[in-house]
């Protein structure tokens, strides 16, 4: 009996913990170094490390960036942590140590302008329209937005809540049709990821998206998108610690070399 | 219920408070920030209600099919003298390790449209993806292995000499499975099914990867909080708030019923 009653306990003690921890755990943020501090520097010019707060649909870019940038500027060092903008907003604002704050969106910008975390006001340096991402060959045959409102496409999107979820409502009400998705995602890379793995005929990404996923997808442009154009703007935050080269390297992504890699990627000009 | 107990180090209650702590101030802090005036009309709005009722609904189903399905393996692991039960029970437990979307990618090789087991039912009109019948699948599969280590941590502590008696007395193995082993490994049955509940209704890696989320069919509340976490930080530790008091309520119930069959 005591046995049965101490296992018992220990087994409610378990419970408990296993309860307490309960609201799930995930992280989203994702902290990734490119390159590796430079030597000496005999160039002039801000030295030294920062770290750059970027939204998750900058990490190709971004992280080519920081590589060139390191490699032009030897000295410095680009360390980067991709995440939602808002979750690094919510980092943000809970002191986060970060030099420089790229967003996917403006709504999330002025999170951090309004509580007075920028130092200066940020600058656009690209934009991102929406596309249909289909599987390859696209075997449903989709070609614009009034096509996936068939009832034989399973169609994912982002949840209205999130940037490209807000632009989807967006652009829903520009060309007037009703999207009624299967499933509404947290993040662009979860609507994406529904569409490679095949478990959605199609999804609502962003046109880098597309790019970015290497042939996985095919993608499928609609009149439409020009209706919700997504700006992303960049700025250096005010407790930055290397104020001098967070400047610069936010300079360096709206320079020309800059440009060509957004380019690439498939950005827009702001 | 015996008089005297064994003494305790006298330094031990140091680290045993602050592990108490621990887990109990990040808790309280979270209630704290809880917005009381608003909180009515939080988790009362239409998103966050069907939320809560498809969470329930959910864990519970998967806890059922866990026990159909958990027990029975919880008995074999413990009576088999097969030196291949170690593997297979490391193999079913996997889940408890793995990570939850881990599981997830693994659901979807298996379930999704394309999964060995989805392409065939998907071919006979059956579709798994971005249903409800998704979200049960996924709680199932990471909260079935606390409750057959729960089960079987009992049945393992009483041996099986009551059942040896039993067929000595001419009872089949069915009888003696019905009327001996279930009512004896009881307590561990109950918090077994506390800790798949438990689990099934924190299930949030697994499900976003495999179920999607859509309002009233797949977001859960733990999917809805981390929604809301997005724009409305007050309606997600609201929500929040309501998920640890459920989870407070469960064991609760489960502390006073495992007593009274104890005692």
């Amino acid at each position: 009996m005591t046995t049965h009653k101490r296992t018992a306990m220990l087994s409610i003690a378990a419970a408990a913990l296993a309860v307490i921890g309960l609201a799930g755990c995930s992280t989203t943020g994702q902290a990734g170094t490119s390159g590796t501090t430079g030597s000496a520097s005999a160039t002039s010019g801000p030295t030294g490390a920062i770290t750059v707060f970027a939204a998750a649909s900058l990490q190709q870019t971004f992280t080519t960036l920081g590589k060139q940038y390191e490699a032009a500027h030897p000295g410095t060092s680009v360390t980067f942590s991709f995440a939602g903008s808002s979750d690094l907003v919510t980092q943000i604002r809970n002191g986060a140590p970060a030099d420089v704050f790229a967003s996917a969106d403006e709504a999330n910008m002025d999170k951090i302008a309004k509580t007075d975390l920028a130092a200066g006001s940020p600058r656009d340096f690209a934009t991102n329209t929406l596309e249909i991402a289909v599987a390859p060959g696209n075997p449903k045959h989709i070609t614009d937005l009034a096509d996936l409102t068939s009832s034989g496409v399973q169609l994912v999107t982002c949840a209205a809540p999130v940037p490209c979820g807000a632009a989807t409502a967006k652009v829903e009400q520009a060309a007037g049709v009703d999207l009624h998705p299967v499933s509404e995602e947290q993040s662009v890379t979860d609507v994406l990821g529904k569409v490679e793995s095949g478990q959605a005929d199609a999804g609502l990404v962003y046109v880098t998206d597309v790019r970015g996923a290497d042939g996985k997808v095919d993608g499928v442009p609609f009149d439409a998108a020009s209706g919700a154009v997504n700006t992303y703007p960049i700025g250096v935050l005010r407790d930055a610690a290397n104020p001098a080269l967070a400047q610069a390297f936010t300079d360096y992504v709206r320079s020309g070399a800059g440009r060509k890699v957004l380019a690439d990627a498939g950005f827009g000009a702001p | 219920m015996t008089p005297g107990r064994a003494p305790v180090p006298w330094w031990l209650p140091v680290p045993a408070v602050v592990g108490g702590l621990f887990v109990v101030v990040p808790v309280l802090a979270m209630v704290g920030r809880v917005d009381w005036g608003s909180f009515g009309a939080l988790v009362t709005s239409p998103a966050s209600l069907s939320a809560l009722v498809l969470s329930l609904g959910t864990a519970a189903a998967a806890t059922g099919i866990a026990f159909l399905l958990g027990y029975p393996l919880a008995v074999l692991f413990s009576r088999s003298r097969s030196r291949w039960v170690g593997v297979a029970r490391a193999l079913v437990l996997l889940p408890l390790v793995l990570p939850p979307v881990v599981g997830g990618l693994a659901l979807l090789a298996a379930f999704g449209r394309l999964g060995v087991v989805g392409a065939f039912l998907d071919e006979h009109g059956l579709r798994i993806a971005f249903t409800t019948t998704a979200v049960v699948i996924a709680q199932t599969f990471v909260a079935m292995p606390f409750l057959v280590s729960s089960i079987e941590g009992a049945l393992r502590v009483g041996g099986d000499r009551f059942e040896r008696v039993a067929a000595t007395l001419g009872a089949g193995p069915t009888r003696t499975f019905l009327t001996v082993t279930t009512p004896r490994v009881l307590p561990g049955i109950l918090s077994g099914l506390v800790l798949c509940f438990a689990r099934a209704l924190g299930e949030f890696g697994a499900t976003l990867t495999f179920a999607g989320s859509l309002q009233g069919v797949t977001r859960t509340l733990p999917l809805e909080i981390y929604l809301q976490r997005e724009i409305d930080p007050d309606t997600a530790v609201a929500l929040a708030l309501v998920l640890v008091v459920v989870a407070l309520v469960v064991i609760g119930a489960s502390t006073l019923r495992t007593r009274t069959v104890v005692l």
